[in-house]
């Protein structure tokens, strides 16, 4: 109905293996981005950016993190959280600690100090997986936070161990509004979901496939599995980096170790399964679905307190919350195992032939 | 010396605690293969029940037969609602619907009882022994030594429940082989129903002594993390192994944590423990008594 992509010849490798083969996907990734970076910024109020699209995107990217660590390489962790604060930690330390360092780059720094603390939790996926390897990220989760609340240095010896984010000034530009924030969040999150997208048809990408599907076969066939799990962590983990010094640094403002505890992680795995194991536009849908629920969640309570004249107390809605949270992701498992992003895929084949299915 | 042995000792006894927890998840682990995240929230709302029909001036046995009754049908129906449409995926996707049960859990027992942290008594108080303390001067408390003795009973109710009933063996054959125990004319739904049930048992036992201990609240669903290392260390599907790892875990914990911690600045409790089970399963990476890992391609 909407695009058919009949007529569309691919006669050369470089037109076979690129991105994204078909044109009309190229032309809606253009317009989605046109929305993103010119219509949002000039219709959304200030709610919308600090609230709504900023979390958004920054969840995005861990959930982004995660997939490429779960979805494509087959290995659970619960750690999202602990590398989100790495990130964090150490690009304010990078930003506090080295002169005149741009402030991408103390992301970068930030990302590359999560990478390498992925990397050692990592290491033991070389001998367990499956739930024991989950248990051994929960590790992870609890040696990192205790060891932000009690290395002084990390925190630059602020007595309650919270920081404050440093301005983010990019060549004299000084990023101070929601919106401004929101575009620069746009661009880090935009860029790394498409090196993602593009590292998934890479050989790397094939490898990460093929230990997920079954890593003794995928040593065999000669894919080095150390090199390929540890890398798995690395990427991952440093994705989880950038997004945790972007929540810290664009969202927060001021951060505490315990902006990063364990419901962070669950927050980021629900996205992933609710979005679709293995798949990066999956990682947006989820992040998108798991942030808008709260809201919507919100406006409903006071919708029905405002027309019914009920008191609803604090305590219920956040109560309501944890039910319904719980109860949709019991209720998408058992629907659609496969998440949002297979139920987008089913429309769109759907839709290819609507409205004459035969 | 002396200081040594109470601080074994303390740490023993605790360990018997996190056994109690871990105990929920190897049964239901053993029986179906589900990692069951929600232990911890249904000892929450085992303990949250009961304290509440107790301060309602139930009597107390009439509570717990209660409260029994409600972690029977939550199991019943967790069953029912959640497991029974997610037969055939894969582990990780029954994993994750039980950290959604979790929430739930957490979310209902909440809203029913309210939010409030409640004491709970159950008429043994948590002071040390006077004749050992006085004696060789070794402070334990009375009331460890009675959640060691009960859960030292509900092992060996467990054992002979497994060993010796019918319902026992058809839940053995179960772990053993799903599709063999079917072909032999064992009902799966039911069976898992009786696990799960069995594991609301187990949950509302070890909620009653957390709760004498650090009191009925919401930090009540953190002994499911407490209990983690616990299993990894043990090994998933071994009720042995759920009580050696607790005992080796709640000693070593309070151990590292007196003579490890001064150094480290304290508070090591949080995650020395997982640290242990990690290093172990660099060794071994089915713990304990887990069974062995064997892939085929």
């Amino acid at each position: 109905m909407l695009y058919r992509e009949a007529g569309q010849f691919r006669s050369t490798y470089a037109e076979d293996m690129q991105i994204f083969p078909i044109r009309q996907d190229r032309i809606a990734l253009m317009l989605l981005l046109a929305v993103g970076f010119v219509v949002v910024p000039m219709v959304a109020t200030q709610y919308w950016f600090s609230a709504l699209l900023i979390p958004f995107l920054i969840f995005s990217l861990a959930t982004l993190g995660l997939n490429i660590l779960t979805g494509y390489a087959g290995q659970i962790s619960l750690g999202t959280a602990a590398f989100m604060a790495v990130g964090a930690f150490m690009a304010y330390n990078a930003q506090l600690r080295i002169p005149g360092i741009p402030i991408l780059a103390s992301f970068a720094i930030g990302g590359l100090c999560a990478a390498a603390v992925g990397i050692v939790f990592g290491l033991p996926s070389l001998r367990i997986k499956g739930f024991y390897l989950a248990v051994a990220t929960l590790a992870c989760q609890f040696l990192v936070l205790w060891t932000i609340n009690r290395v002084p240095w990390l925190t630059n010896h602020s007595a309650s161990g919270v920081i404050a984010a440093q301005k983010i000034e990019i060549l004299g530009y000084t990023f101070d509004t929601p919106a401004s924030k929101y575009l620069l969040t746009l661009s880090i999150v935009a860029l790394m979901a498409l090196a993602a997208k593009n590292l998934m048809r890479s050989e790397t990408g094939r490898a990460f496939m093929a230990v997920r599907d079954m890593d003794v076969a995928a040593e065999v066939i000669g894919i080095p599995m150390m090199k390929t799990k540890l890398l798995a962590f690395a990427i991952s983990s440093f994705y989880c980096g950038v997004a945790g010094a972007l929540y810290a640094y664009c969202y927060l403002g001021t951060v505490e170790p315990e902006a990063f505890v364990l419901d962070i992680s669950f927050r980021v795995l629900f996205m992933v399964i609710i979005g679709g194991v293995g798949s990066i536009l999956g990682s947006f849908l989820g992040a998108g679905f798991i942030t808008l629920v709260p809201i919507f969640l919100n406006l409903g309570t006071t919708f029905i307190s405002d027309r019914f004249d009920i008191e609803i107390s604090h305590a219920l809605v956040s109560n309501m919350e944890l039910i319904t949270f719980g109860g949709l992701i019991i209720f998408f498992l058992i629907v659609e195992p496969n998440g949002l992003a297979r139920l987008w895929q089913i429309a769109k084949e759907k839709l290819r032939l609507w409205p004459f299915p035969h | 010396m002396t200081f040594f042995i109470e601080v074994l000792v303390g740490g023993l006894l605790a360990g018997v605690m996190y056994s109690l927890v871990a105990l929920g998840f190897v049964l239901i682990y053993k029986a179906s293969g589900v990692f069951n995240f929600a232990q911890g929230a249904m000892v929450f709302l085992a303990a949250l029940t009961f304290v509440s029909l107790l301060e309602m001036n139930w009597n107390f046995w009439l509570a717990l037969l209660v409260t029994l009754v409600v972690m029977v049908g939550v199991g019943v129906l967790t069953e029912r609602i959640v497991l029974r449409p997610l037969v055939n995926q894969p582990p990780i996707t029954l994993f994750m619907a039980t950290i959604g049960l979790t929430f739930v859990l957490e979310g209902l027992s909440q809203m029913v009882w309210g939010s409030q942290p409640h004491g709970l008594e159950l008429g043994i108080a948590d002071v040390p022994m006077e004749w050992l303390s006085q004696k060789w001067n070794i402070n334990i408390s009375k009331f460890d030594l009675f959640a060691a003795a009960v859960s030292g009973l509900l092992v060996a109710a467990l054992a002979l429940f497994f060993q010796k009933t019918r319902i026992g063996r058809a839940l053995r054959a179960v772990a053993d082989d799903h599709q063999a125990a079917l072909a032999v004319g064992i009902s799966l739904q039911h069976i898992w129903a009786i696990v799960w049930a069995v594991a609301g048992f187990v949950a509302l036992v070890a909620g009653m002594m957390w709760g004498v201990r650090n009191g009925v609240q919401y930090a009540l669903t953190f002994t499911a993390l407490k209990a983690l290392p616990v299993l990894i260390l043990g090994g998933f599907e071994s009720v042995p192994g759920a009580i050696i790892g607790g005992l080796i875990i709640g000693a070593s914990e309070k151990l590292a944590e007196v003579y490890l911690g001064p150094y480290v600045g304290g508070g090591i409790e949080s995650w020395f423990a997982y640290v242990i089970a990690l290093l172990f399963l660099l060794v071994r990476p089915q713990g304990l008594f887990g069974e062995k890992i064997i892939d085929r391609v």
